[in-house]
């Protein structure tokens, strides 16, 4: 039987005007505005366009301030927002190798072209509260040096000229689409390194981890770390070519592991890759670690059952949307099936103590 | 169309497109008679990269795009894809893609262009400067005795 109930739309009103309010906070301190979390709280910012999977740092301001700082909750606005919107196409692979690059490491090689770039980074920070932060004061300018015309090449072609590096497939099929067709198993790396893209950044970081730790262990060497901004190009059809349609930040990180060689395979060393929108390098490295843990299977290494190793257990449960959806929905009206649920206790200890009554009079 | 190289378009259309819209506004206050072709439409492209940076493709995630046709009263048609969701911005793009196929396109060149080339060119500079100045010098400690 299905019971509709009503009488909850005035407490809803009434809680969202709340909800409002305490979003406002106290009124005596002024009012954060989007373009002061656009560039303030930039990681914030980069972390939910990630994960909501929309490049567009205004939005994400946006979302953030309505949300009261659940990033969680922004990236759920964020993704709510996109499927509103017409898809004009797909662009172009983006070339990374052409990256305006702010962040540049390798902890392979010291010396390698280019040079290592250590950017805006946490990293050598003692991580020690900044009280100068609560009072007032600009902050210095960043200094400036005589900066190289070049785009600096990627790290792990220095490997892959000297033929150690796996060989890279190669090739320009139209990759799969989580967002216009179900993940299904078997997943081809392409898909994985989508869902991962846009999965939840504690969760990829968890799995990364436990890699390390050992549950799946890949050996993982960061080959090269790059933070910057890439032009996007996509063919237009109206013109008949292609055109740079904006510009946007990117993390890239590519691992180079140990691989002791396969049937068909020499040793050589193999690679883990990590991509992901903004400035965001915890999740590209965990990313990369991930993507190498699944690729066992290919490279015909043992599956030793480490979570990293499933495909189908990370990437059912990486995404945060998917799984906060599901979680909270436990939360909201289940009267009738918990009444359900209530008619079937009493009716198991009714019969229990019927048994026993019998048991005890026999 | 005039004998604008598709090299040349290509070139100043990524600039319209990354170009601020208060800055494109700014330099454009003005626009000649137009007519609708395509009236903005926000949207979104899917951007792909590539595994291991040259391998093949995969999608990463969608960024916001604006678009729209329009045609001058000479009939000279212009397109705008520009990132975002100003609809004035990608407005304006279009305006300046006609108009660079008009004989007004040195004019556009230097009111326009020009400044957006210098300015984007500018920025990039001091984002390259301060990576510059966080790059490490190795220098090697001498130990033992030689």
């Amino acid at each position: 039987m299905y019971v509709a109930t009503k009488g909850g739309e005035r407490a809803i009103d009434a809680a969202h005007r709340w909800l409002g309010d305490e979003r406002r906070g106290d009124r005596t301190i002024a009012e954060l505005d989007v373009a002061q979390i656009r560039e303030q709280l930039g990681l914030a910012v980069n972390r939910v366009m990630a994960e909501g999977s929309l490049f567009d740092p205004d939005l994400a301001a946006l979302a953030i301030k309505q949300s009261r700082g659940d990033l969680i909750e922004a990236v759920f606005l964020i993704r709510a927002y996109r499927t509103t919107l017409p898809r004009f196409g797909s662009s172009l692979p983006v070339e990374t190798k052409r990256m305006h690059m702010i962040r540049r490491i390798s902890a392979t090689f010291k010396d390698a072209p280019g040079g290592q770039i250590l950017g805006p980074t946490f990293d050598y920070t003692h991580r020690l509260l900044d009280f100068k932060l609560m009072a007032d004061g600009e902050a210095p300018e960043a200094l400036r040096s005589e900066a190289p015309s070049a785009f600096a090449p990627h790290i792990l072609q220095l490997l892959d000229d000297d033929g150690l590096m796996e060989q890279l497939d190669v090739n320009d099929d139209t990759p799969p689409d989580l967002t216009r067709e179900p993940l299904e198993m078997p997943a081809a790396r392409p898909l994985r390194l989508q869902a991962l893209a846009r999965g939840d950044e504690g969760f990829v970081l968890s799995m990364a981890y436990s890699t390390q730790r050992g549950y799946g262990r890949t050996h993982a060497f960061v080959g090269e770390l790059r933070i910057g901004t890439c032009a996007v190009e996509m063919e237009i059809p109206e013109l008949g070519f292609s055109v740079e349609i904006g510009e946007i930040e990117l993390t890239e990180c590519e691992t180079v592991n140990q691989f002791t060689g396969s049937k068909s395979e020499p040793p050589q060393f193999t690679r883990g890759y990590g991509l992901v929108m903004g400035q965001s390098e915890r999740k590209a490295i965990s990313m990369s670690l991930v993507d190498r843990a699944l690729r066992w299977e290919e490279l015909g290494e043992e599956n030793v059952g480490a979570p990293a190793q499933d495909a189908e257990f990370v990437l059912y449960h990486c995404d945060n949307i998917q799984a906060t959806g599901f979680l909270e929905h436990i939360k909201l009206p289940h009267y009738v099936d918990f009444q359900s649920e209530l008619e079937l206790i009493r009716k198991l200890r009714r019969e229990a103590l019927q048994a026993q009554v019998k048991e005890a009079a026999e | 169309m005039s004998t604008l190289s598709q090299e040349t378009r290509k070139s100043y259309m990524g600039v319209l497109a990354r170009a601020h819209p208060q800055r494109l506004r700014a330099l454009m206050p003005n626009l000649p008679p137009h007519e609708w072709l395509r009236r903005p439409e926000i949207g979104t492209t899917m951007v792909q990269g590539r595994i291991g940076a040259t391998g093949a493709p995969f999608n990463l995630g969608e960024m916001t795009v604006t678009r729209c046709a329009l045609k001058l009263a000479d009939g000279t048609v212009g397109h705008a894809y520009v990132q975002g969701r100003d609809q004035d911005h990608a407005l304006r793009a279009a305006v300046v893609d006609a108009l660079m196929q008009t004989p007004s396109l040195e004019e556009i060149e230097v009111r326009v262009l020009a400044p957006l080339r210098a300015e984007e060119a500018e920025k990039k500079a001091a984002r390259a400067e301060k990576a510059a100045a966080t790059k490490v010098e190795f220098f090697t400690m001498v130990r033992g005795e030689d």
